[in-house]
C-alpha cells in the first residue's frame, strides 16, 4: 500500500513541479494522471501494483470534495445575488453539454461505418 | 463546567475533531444514499455538506476553523485526479477502437458545457471571479478546482456548482437521452461523464456496465480537455 501510495504522489509531485516550472494552464495533477497512464502502458505490472490502492481512492472520490462543498457557508452571500443567473447557467449548459456530447458520438459513428453497442 | 468549555477549547484548536466529523457526516451521508436506494437526488456529498454546515452554524464555527481539520482530506484531491489515470489506462483497448467518435463527443460536449455556461452567466451580468468558478463545472471536482484557482475563480464556489452541475446531470440523463433516442450505451455514458463527471459516473454505473466504463473515461479526458478550453474561452468572454 505505502510504495503504490508513494509512486500516485510522486506522479502528482513531478505534474506539479513540471506544470508550475513550464508554465503550462494544465493543473499538476491531470499532468499526473497522464503519467500514470502512459508508465501503465510502458510498464503494465505498475498498474497490478497500484490497482488495490487506485481503487480505495477512487471508491471514496465523493469524501474528498466535502470540505471544499462545505466552504457554501462562506460563500451564501454570493450565491444569494447571483442564484437565478448561475442556476440557470448550470442547468441549461448541463443539458446542452449531455445532448451534444451523445448525438455528436452517434453522427460521427454512422459517419464512420461503427456498429452501435 | 469550565471542565466542558476546556475540553472544548482543546477540540478547537486542534484537526481532530473537524476531521472526525467529516468522516462521520460522509458516512451518514452515504447510509442514507444506500437507504434511498441510490438515488441520485439523496447525493451523499450533498447531504454531508448539509449536515457539516448545519453543525458548523449550531457551533458558531468557521468555515477556516472547520478547513483545520477538513484539510486533510480535501489534500487527496490531488492523488485522486492521479487515480482517475487508472479507469482510463484500464478501457485503452476499447477508446482505440471507438476513437474518432469518442474525439467528436469529448470537443463537442466540452466546448458546449464550458461556452454555453459563460454565455448565459456573461450575459446575466455574473462577476468575474464568478465566471472563472462557473468555466470547469462540468470537469471532477479535484480538477475543477485547479481549474478555477489558475482561473482566479473561487474554488470554494467552483467545488457547490460541480456538485450541482452533477446531481442535476445524473437527474436529467436518462430522460433527455431517452427522448433524443440515444441507445448505444457508450454514447451514452460517455456524454454524461463529460458533461457531469463524477457524479454522473456513478449514476452511469446504476444504469449499464458499459455506460459507467465510458463515462468514468468521458469525465477522466473532459478533465484535461477542460484545462486547456477554459481558460481560452473565459478570455474570450473576459
Amino acid at each position: 500500500m505505502i510504495p503504490a501510495l508513494a509512486i500516485i504522489l510522486v506522479f502528482q509531485l513531478v505534474g506539479e513541479v513540471a506544470t508550475r516550472g513550464l508554465g503550462l494552464v494544465l493543473p499538476g495533477p491531470v499532468l499526473g494522471l497522464m503519467l500514470l497512464v502512459l508508465s501503465c502502458a510502458l510498464r503494465p505490472a505498475l498498474a497490478q501494483m497500484l490497482r488495490p490502492v487506485v481503487a480505495g481512492i477512487l471508491g471514496h472520490l465523493s469524501l474528498f470534495f466535502v470540505p471544499a462543498g462545505v466552504g457554501v457557508v462562506a460563500h451564501l452571500g454570493q450565491f444569494r445575488s447571483d442564484g437565478l443567473a448561475v442556476a440557470l447557467a448550470l442547468t441549461v449548459s448541463t443539458a446542452l453539454a449531455i445532448a451534444a456530447g451523445a448525438l455528436v458520438f452517434r453522427a460521427v459513428l454512422r459517419w464512420t461505418g461503427g456498429s452501435e453497442e | 463546567m469550565t471542565d466542558a468549555a476546556l475540553i472544548w477549547s482543546y477540540l478547537t484548536q486542534g484537526p481532530l475533531l473537524w476531521l472526525t466529523a467529516t468522516l462521520i457526516a460522509y458516512w451518514l451521508g452515504d447510509s442514507f444514499f444506500r437507504a434511498m436506494g441510490r438515488q441520485s437526488w439523496a447525493n451523499p456529498v450533498l447531504c454531508a455538506v448539509i449536515l457539516l454546515a448545519c453543525v458548523l452554524g449550531l457551533t458558531g464555527t468557521s468555515y477556516q476553523t472547520y478547513f483545520e481539520g477538513a484539510q486533510f482530506v480535501h489534500f487527496m484531491l490531488g492523488p485522486a485526479t492521479v487515480a482517475l489515470g487508472m479507469p482510463l489506462y484500464d478501457n485503452l483497448h476499447r477508446v482505440k477502437r471507438a476513437a474518432l467518435p469518442l474525439v467528436a463527443a469529448l470537443v463537442a460536449g466540452s466546448v458546449t458545457a464550458v461556452v454555453s455556461a459563460l454565455a448565459i452567466g456573461k450575459a446575466f451580468g455574473l462577476s468575474e471571479v464568478m465566471l472563472a468558478s462557473l468555466a470547469p463545472k462540468s470537469t471532477t471536482a479535484p480538477v475543477a478546482i485547479g481549474i478555477a484557482e489558475g482561473l482566479g475563480g473561487e474554488p470554494t464556489i467552483t467545488a457547490v456548482l460541480v456538485l450541482v452541475t452533477g446531481i442535476f446531470g445524473a437527474i436529467i440523463a436518462t430522460p433527455l437521452l431517452n427522448a433524443l433516442g440515444i441507445r448505444d450505451w457508450r454514447a451514452r455514458g460517455f456524454s454524461l461523464g463529460v458533461a457531469a463527471h463524477g457524479i454522473g459516473t456513478a449514476r452511469a454505473f446504476q444504469v449499464n456496465e458499459t455506460a459507467g466504463a465510458f463515462a468514468g473515461i468521458g469525465m477522466g479526458l473532459n478533465a484535461v480537455l477542460t484545462s486547456v478550453i477554459a481558460p481560452l474561452t473565459l478570455r474570450l468572454f473576459g
